[in-house]
């Protein structure tokens, strides 16, 4: 009803000037009036300006001795014109605090007289200039600032904000608001009703909903990626589904000497149970005692006293390559010798102080090719075309040192965005101490290598400390948000 | 893996050259060491260089500077001498049996005549504690005692007495402790209480005297004052004792083919006698090369390079293995190689192909491999579309799969479009308007999907992965795929948020 109003009124005026003046001419609630005049504006139906003033409004005080008179007059029209009244019986007549308002007010204005025990009156008739000045306020009529003042002092008017509007006709005015639909229903369709609808622009900005659904863990989308780029190269996966393994496959089968920093340097986890392996290849055992302590396939060996004791301890195996020694050693008893690659990319455990770049557990790939007269050149090749699938095709090796391989290299390949060389990996030609006592015959070799699968998920992902990528400290964000994998495309 | 710690300016003139940090980075890039630090100390600029753990010979800055000079050509490798003096002539050590309890070998040498200065004695206190961290594993296995001789008198004896009765005044102190009162002393000390439980639970601590009962060493924890070293010795007393006989021959050699340089006699070394409990004599140090004979097939085959015997002697020689061709008969060329006492890693054939290939260079056997590679692999464009296929049915969007042919009107009429006729690829005998034309979007099939399912429950989420079919001057024959993702939505109300 108000809304038409408004709307009427500016069809036949240039405008309405003051929301206040035209709800109170229409009858209508300003605020009321004020909210539509909002709404109107909003959808561009009318142009409101806002219009802000300070008046004077009256308190609820005031807003009484605007009725009834102020204290001084009520307390003055008690008194009778002879004679007077005694000051008991004008006490009774009034409450305490109009009483004494009133006493304070009337003797300053030198109405009254109050005697010790009689009130008179000391003019016959007084005008209530207080009533008065209260409507002209009420009335929206503008006083002097000294009464003002001492009606404010009185605390019978305040100051307020005033709000309103003044409004004109909008780009979109017409009579009637027209209803924008933003939901298009079946039923818009079976009634016709959507010929005459008008609807809502679709805000492409708006930031929607995400779908509802999963999502895969990033590292383990960069560790499918790796699997089948080893897939694709011929390589067969290796069980790796063992965490537990004893010293002597994680060690002592890969010609790493007992009582050597080599081994510590691995900062291993021994178990407290299962304490100690429950059986070893006896008789394969018996051979790689031998390497150790004396030699032989045209070894010098290390000449110092293997401890069976030390093999049998259990640890959480400190490389994947345990499991590459089991799995050598089985393609070993086979007769005839058939070449072999295999690949794996599982869980190891490292007892290393934990920082940004390193955990106690983390992903090591592994590939392994086996077959008879393998070179270093042969390495290169291989890592040339593995690293490439990976999208690095800039190596470099560097001599290092491995227990278990001769030659060892490392791997570097050249990071276009921090304009140098990085460390990728690690690899090695199998030392013949180690394929030999497991029954491999002279000629056949063995080149692996192996990297870990955080570092190049972190470095893809751009996350620079690993406990944001693994384990139960990451941000579910990461996990609902994380891009594909497109390493190597 | 070690990390050893050389003056810069020190290294730099003993390499004979100004090396810039990038060029000196390279030349270790090359043999196989790493700059791993750079530090400053006392204006002092100090190189932090990496190495091999079973490398001994390069713990210390002589064994760097000697092994790189070779490696550059600039030097020959040192042949080192035992010097041949009379058994009788030799200082002896005799051990009494009761060593067995604790700590049953010793081997000992005297480096004769020898002139320190600030730099190389405290590369001989440096190289002493790197021992002692690495292949001694703390020096549980091996100790290093080094003593000036000029204030001891042999023959030593080495023995294993009871706590109590062990009684001298130890390094660094002044007045005299007992063994025991020793073990309590040192408790606190930060650098020597973690060697005390090598020892202390013992009935005997080893012990080494010379025959005027001066003690030399209490091994593993402290040496005597009376024969402590300087700058100043002259004539060097070293002994170790060990529970691995085999590190402690290495030790030893290492300690005297790194510190005979500096000796009257350069590389010459003085032989001390070692008598066992039994009775058994044993001549130390042993500086004899290891012989291998080794078939040149074997070195350059590993490697995968070709290489004459020549070649490959003079590139063993830069690496201090010493190599000559073999006069032995036979088709097979082989390579007699004389390891040198600094080169105890070398155990079998394989090492002395890895030397090989250093020398070769990586880079020069890199060279020599292929570029192209091979094996299977996929599209870049299949691998992005079957990733992109999973997350959609990963938000909740089922696959369809719909026909590449379909009618003219369902890519024209049907879609309010309009043919401008240089998009679609036509047919020209089809057997029915269902094969028309190839699509040139994915929507008619989504379409369809949805007309042929409206009995299937609210909401229809769908999308299709495939290629369309559009004309293309581009190509051969006119016409092109381009792979196209689309999905739907349909449900009894617009959704625009889904």
């Amino acid at each position: 009803m108000a809304e038409k109003a408004i709307l009427e009124q500016l069809q036949s005026n240039e405008e309405i000037s003051n929301s206040g003046d035209f709800a109170t001419s229409t009858g209508f609630d300003h605020e009321e009036i004020k909210n539509i005049t909002r709404s109107l504006h909003g959808f561009q139906l009318v142009d409101a300006q806002e219009i802000k003033k300070e008046i004077w409004e009256l308190t609820n005080e005031g807003k009484l001795y605007a009725e009834i008179g102020s204290p001084e007059f009520q307390l003055f029209s008690a008194v009778p014109p002879e004679g007077g009244i005694s000051r008991q019986e004008l006490q009774q007549k009034f409450d305490p605090l109009v009483y004494k308002i009133g006493c304070q007010a009337a003797v300053k204005n030198k109405w009254l007289e109050m005697g010790r025990q009689q009130v008179l009156r000391k003019i016959q008739t007084v005008e209530d200039s207080v009533k008065d000045l209260l409507l002209q306020i009420k009335d929206g009529q503008v006083i002097s600032s000294e009464d003002i003042n001492s009606l404010k002092r009185r605390k019978l008017i305040e100051l307020k904000t005033w709000n309103g509007y003044s409004i004109r006709k909008g780009p979109n005015f017409s009579l009637e608001r027209k209803k924008l639909v933003s939901v298009f229903t079946r039923e818009h369709l079976l009634s016709g009703e959507w010929k005459n609808l008008e609807f809502k622009k679709y805000n492409f900005d708006a930031n929607a909903l995400p779908p509802s659904g999963g999502h895969l863990h990033p590292l383990l989308k960069v560790r499918e990626r790796i699997r089948n780029i080893f897939i694709a190269m011929g390589f067969k996966e290796m069980q790796t589904n063992n965490y537990v393994e004893s010293s002597f496959w994680n060690f002592d089968a890969l010609f790493q000497p007992q009582q050597h920093p080599a081994r510590d340097s691995h900062d291993t986890f021994f178990l407290k149970a299962p304490s100690t392996t429950l059986s070893l290849p006896e008789s394969y055992l018996d051979k790689v005692k031998q390497v150790h302590e004396s030699g032989g396939y045209g070894s010098k060996g290390y000449q110092y006293e293997w401890k069976r004791e030390e093999a049998e301890k259990n640890v959480f195996r400190t490389h994947t390559t345990a499991v590459t020694a089991r799995v050598l050693y089985s393609l070993a008893q086979q007769r005839p010798f058939t070449p072999q690659r295999y690949f794996s990319i599982d869980r190891v455990f490292r007892n290393e102080a934990v920082d940004r770049t390193h955990l106690a557990e983390f992903h090591q790939i592994e590939g392994v090719i086996c077959d008879r007269g393998l070179t270093l050149a042969d390495l290169m090749q291989v890592l040339q075309d593995f690293f490439k699938k990976m999208g690095m095709s800039n190596l470099k090796f560097k001599a290092t040192c491995n227990p278990y391989t001769e030659p060892s290299m490392e791997i570097y390949s050249y990071h276009e965005g921090l304009k140098k060389w990085v460390e990728i990996g690690n690899s090695g030609m199998f030392r013949p101490e180690m394929l030999r006592p497991m029954g491999f015959p002279e000629d056949v070799t063995a080149i692996a290598w192996g990297l870990s699968l955080e570092r190049p998920t972190m470095i893809l992902y751009g996350i620079d400390n690993i406990r944001d990528l693994f384990g139960p400290k990451v941000d579910l964000k990461l996990i609902k948000r994380n891009p594909i994998c497109k390493l190597g495309m | 893996m070690p990390k050893v710690p050389v003056g810069r300016d020190r290294l730099f003139r003993g390499l004979g050259k100004e090396y810039t940090q990038e060029e000196f980075e390279d030349l270790c890039f090359n043999f196989g060491l790493e700059l791993d630090d750079v530090a400053t100390e006392d204006d002092e600029v100090i190189y932090k260089i990496e190495v091999a753990a079973n490398r001994y010979d390069l713990l210390c800055f002589e064994g760097i500077v000697q092994s790189l000079r070779i490696f550059k050509g600039l030097d020959q490798i040192p042949k080192y001498v035992v010097c041949n003096i009379p058994r009788e002539s030799m200082l002896k050590i005799k051990i009494k049996p009761e060593t067995a309890l604790v700590r049953p070998f010793v081997v000992s040498t005297v480096l004769r005549d020898i002139t320190f200065d600030q730099a190389s004695y405290k590369s001989f206190i440096d190289l002493q504690d790197m021992l002692h961290q690495n292949i001694c594993r703390g020096r549980t296995l091996v100790a290093i005692g080094t003593h000036d001789l000029d204030t001891i008198q042999g023959p030593f004896t080495y023995e294993a007495l009871p706590p109590t009765e062990i009684n001298f005044v130890p390094l660094k102190q002044v007045k005299s402790f007992r063994g025991d009162e020793l073990m309590k002393f040192y408790e606190s000390d930060l650098k020597l209480k973690k060697f005390l439980h090598i020892i202390e639970k013992s009935p005997v601590f080893p012990v080494i005297y010379d025959r005027n009962r001066t003690v030399l060493s209490l091994p593993p924890i402290i040496n005597g004052a009376h024969s402590a070293i300087s700058p100043q010795t002259k004539n060097v007393f070293i002994e170790c004792t060990a529970t691995d006989l085999t590190k402690a021959k290495i030790v030893l050699n290492t300690m005297v083919t790194m510190f005979s340089m500096y000796c009257k006699r350069k590389f010459e070394v003085e032989p001390v006698e070692v008598i066992s409990s039994d009775g058994q004599s044993y001549v130390y140090p042993d500086l004899s090369p290891y012989s291998m004979e080794v078939p040149l097939s074997k070195i350059t085959g590993r490697i995968g390079v070709s290489a004459d015997a020549n070649q490959v002697i003079s590139l063993l020689n830069r690496m201090q293995l010493l190599a000559e061709k073999s006069v032995s008969s036979g088709d097979e060329c082989s390579i007699i190689v004389s390891v040198p006492p600094t080169r105890s890693d070398v155990l079998e054939a394989c090492d002395v192909a890895e030397d090989f290939a250093i020398a070769y260079g990586f880079e020069n056997i890199l060279a020599k491999v292929s570029s192209s590679t091979r094996g299977g692999g996929e599209q870049s464009l299949s691998q992005i579309s079957n990733l992109i296929r999973l997350e959609f049915a990963m938000s909740g969007f089922s696959e369809v799969l719909t026909w590449i042919l379909c009618s003219y009107n369902d890519i024209t009429t049907m879609l309010n479009q309009k043919d401008d006729n240089s998009t679609s690829v036509k047919i020209s005998n089809p057997r029915s308007s269902d094969f028309e034309v190839a699509r040139t979007t994915l929507m008619p099939g989504l379409l369809k999907t949805v007309r042929e399912n409206n009995h299937h429950p609210k909401p229809i989420k769908i999308f299709e992965v495939g290629d369309v079919v559009l004309l293309n001057e581009m190509n051969d024959v006119g016409a092109r795929n381009r792979h196209h993702l689309a999905a739907l939505y349909c449900d009894d109300h617009s959704g625009f948020e889904v």
